[in-house]
């Protein structure tokens, strides 16, 4: 029934430009039931995170595009509940020379070395995050501690829905890095937080670490309002006929379905660990590995290799596939398989 | 779902042949099938040194080429590959031209590599092409047979002027036209835009950005809401008179937008 109901919806937005008088008297019933389809599509994957109400839980993943307004705008038509921009810091930054990004079978590897324009020049390009059509998370990190307190206050003036902390990038020497460190962890969860008013502050976790657990838990205990996992795993590709690695960059970060595993893991290690939401982000392709990811206890998840293997339309594509697995499983919402396979 | 499975690294190809084309063009030949359409461009890494897009400029059935010009720091080092050494290949991607009868191309400077497979794929196209002077000129020998009207900024060889002042002319003149096809610096594509929008002929530009991935994920290559790999590099009439950046703005690989001549200064 839904499905005739969805091309009658379909039918009706086309924007063929029919005329007003005849075809309104049909337009009417039709309208009711649109409204109804409607309403039970939000319900079925609408998703709230923190004090945000997303319609559902797909968000793109920093890193991926992201890096101008209008493709924000773009991405945002595509079906993402949520669009993180490519990570800011206080100055401008070139990133590495090419190759910065190549696939094979399932893998991904990137080293782009942290390009951006710095969060002045995007607070002339942005002006605002939340009049995008929809919710915006403004991703920053900086060198030192106090840096990533600068940047965050000035992207908290922006308004985004949310600010993502990027403390686990691999790609930059910070000297000891912090995501490696649950003490660096809080201080620079602590930072954002002074600066972020009332917006809500997720930390963005690196599985390049023995035991995740403890600084998830760290990033909770020094305030943090949800955690990021997972960033991308170190790797390295070599070219046996250059007898040369491949990224400029020599080593870089895995993603792609190659690194999901390893993201299901760590969320699910800290989902026992922390009260916060997670956004579980790390090799989702299909509606169903969205499905696992939302069994290992993830709130929301990101999605950024995703469009590489399937298109800017993975976010609708993705949701259509969890509605399928969930009407045939008769799941009703989310929150009735979230952290299920734990126990 | 071998959808999951998709494969984009660079293929290591031994070079068959260099051809020096003009002053500082010169033209990288291999010995491979390529499955390319015209406009399309593949990008090509030097080991250890950089990787850039390129368009296409010779492509026969087991046999390909680009065409590049000694500007910045990666076509300068490409100027000391060698016969027999290997470059990394990936692609093609992007878009294509259309092939359209009664087309009218035109080219400035090096763009001409980018609309050379176009022309090889036309019946009797309108050629209309031109460079800063007679040492900036590629391909005159190729195209010798072709009825080509070329130009240079200070009369060296051909008409003295600019390749815009013969399409006015043409256009004016040939009401057969369907459509122009262009390749070469953005202020010279943004004036043949007017010059077409004016004479009601459709248009299709190259347009060239900073590329990082080449396959629409790094999101370096935006023009307003288009991705130059994926959407373009060709883009029509309607789409470029929408794009208010074209012939104004391009961004650098830090994201940041700046003036085109700021782009060109800073990347080359």
């Amino acid at each position: 029934m839904s499905r005739v109901l969805n091309q009658i919806y379909y039918l009706q937005g086309g924007g063929n430009g029919l005329g007003h008088s005849k075809s309104q008297k049909i337009v009417f019933p039709l309208n009711i039931f649109k409204n109804k389809f409607k309403f039970t599509k939000i319900k079925m994957l609408q998703t709230k995170l923190c004090n945000l109400n997303l319609k559902n839980p797909t968000i793109l993943a920093s890193g991926i595009l992201g890096v101008t307004k209008e493709s924000v705008g773009r991405i945002g038509k595509s079906g993402a509940g949520a669009v993180t921009l490519k990570s800011l810091c206080h100055e401008e930054r070139m990133g590495s020379k090419n190759p910065t990004m190549f696939g094979y079978e399932n893998v991904f590897l990137n080293a782009v070395g942290l390009p951006g324009q710095g969060i002045d020049s995007a607070m002339k390009e942005f002006v605002r995050l939340d009049n995008l059509g929809v919710p915006v998370i403004g991703s920053i990190y900086g060198y030192r501690i106090e840096q990533f307190g600068d940047v965050a206050k000035k992207m908290a003036s922006l308004r985004p829905a949310m600010i993502e902390v990027d403390i686990s990038c691999p790609h930059m020497d910070y000297g000891k890095p912090y995501y490696a460190d649950p003490e660096s962890t809080a201080k620079v969860t602590q930072a954002v937080k002074q600066n972020a008013g009332k917006i809500p502050v997720s930390i963005k976790l690196s599985p390049n670490v023995y035991d995740i657990k403890e600084i998830a838990h760290a990033a909770e205990k020094a305030g943090a309002d949800a955690i990021t996992a997972i960033n991308t795993a170190t790797g390295m590709a070599i070219d046996v006929d250059a007898r040369k690695p491949i990224l400029a960059n020599k080593t870089g970060g895995i993603s792609g379905p190659a690194l999901k595993p390893i993201a299901v893991r760590c969320v699910y290690e800290i989902y026992e660990t922390v009260k916060i939401p997670i956004i579980g982000t790390g090799g989702i392709t299909y509606g169903k590995d969205a499905v696992e990811m939302i069994m290992a206890g993830a709130t929301a998840v990101g999605i950024g290799t995703g469009i590489y293997y399937r298109g800017i339309d993975v976010f609708k594509k993705v949701c259509d596939e969890m509605e399928r697995w969930m009407k045939k499983n008769k799941v009703k919402n989310l929150d009735e398989i979230r952290g299920c396979a734990h126990g | 779902m071998d959808e999951c499975c998709r494969t984009e690294i660079p293929k290591l190809l031994e070079v068959s042949d260099v051809v020096k084309e003009g002053k500082g063009q010169t033209s990288f030949f291999f010995e491979h099938h390529l499955d390319c359409k015209p406009g399309q461009f593949i990008m090509v890494w030097l080991p250890g040194f950089d990787e850039k897009p390129m368009a296409v400029s010779y492509l026969s059935k087991n046999k390909f080429a680009f065409t590049s010009q000694a500007i910045g720091k990666f076509t300068t080092a490409l100027e000391n590959v060698k016969k027999r050494d290997k470059l990394g290949i990936r692609g093609p991607y992007g878009n294509s031209f259309s092939i359209k009868s009664n087309a009218c191309v035109v080219a400035g400077g090096v763009g001409l590599s980018s609309v050379s497979t176009l022309i090889d794929s036309l019946k009797n196209p309108i050629l209309i092409y031109g460079a800063r002077s007679k040492e900036h000129l590629i391909y005159l020998k190729r195209y010798k047979n072709k009825n080509m009207n070329i130009t240079t900024d200070d009369g060296s060889f051909g008409r003295k002027g600019f390749t815009t002042d013969i399409l006015e002319e043409v256009l004016s003149k040939n009401k057969k036209i369907k459509i122009v096809q262009t390749c070469g610096p953005e202020v010279m594509m943004k004036k043949i835009l007017d010059i077409c929008l004016k004479h009601k002929v459709e248009c299709e530009a190259s347009v060239e950005r900073y590329m990082s991935c080449g396959f629409g994920i790094c999101g370096k290559c935006m023009v307003n809401d288009k991705i130059v790999c994926i959407d373009g590099p060709i883009f029509n009439s309607k789409q470029l008179n929408q794009m208010s950046e074209f012939g104004n703005t391009a961004r650098l690989k830090s994201g940041r937008k700046v003036s085109l001549k700021d782009y060109h200064l800073i990347h080359s």
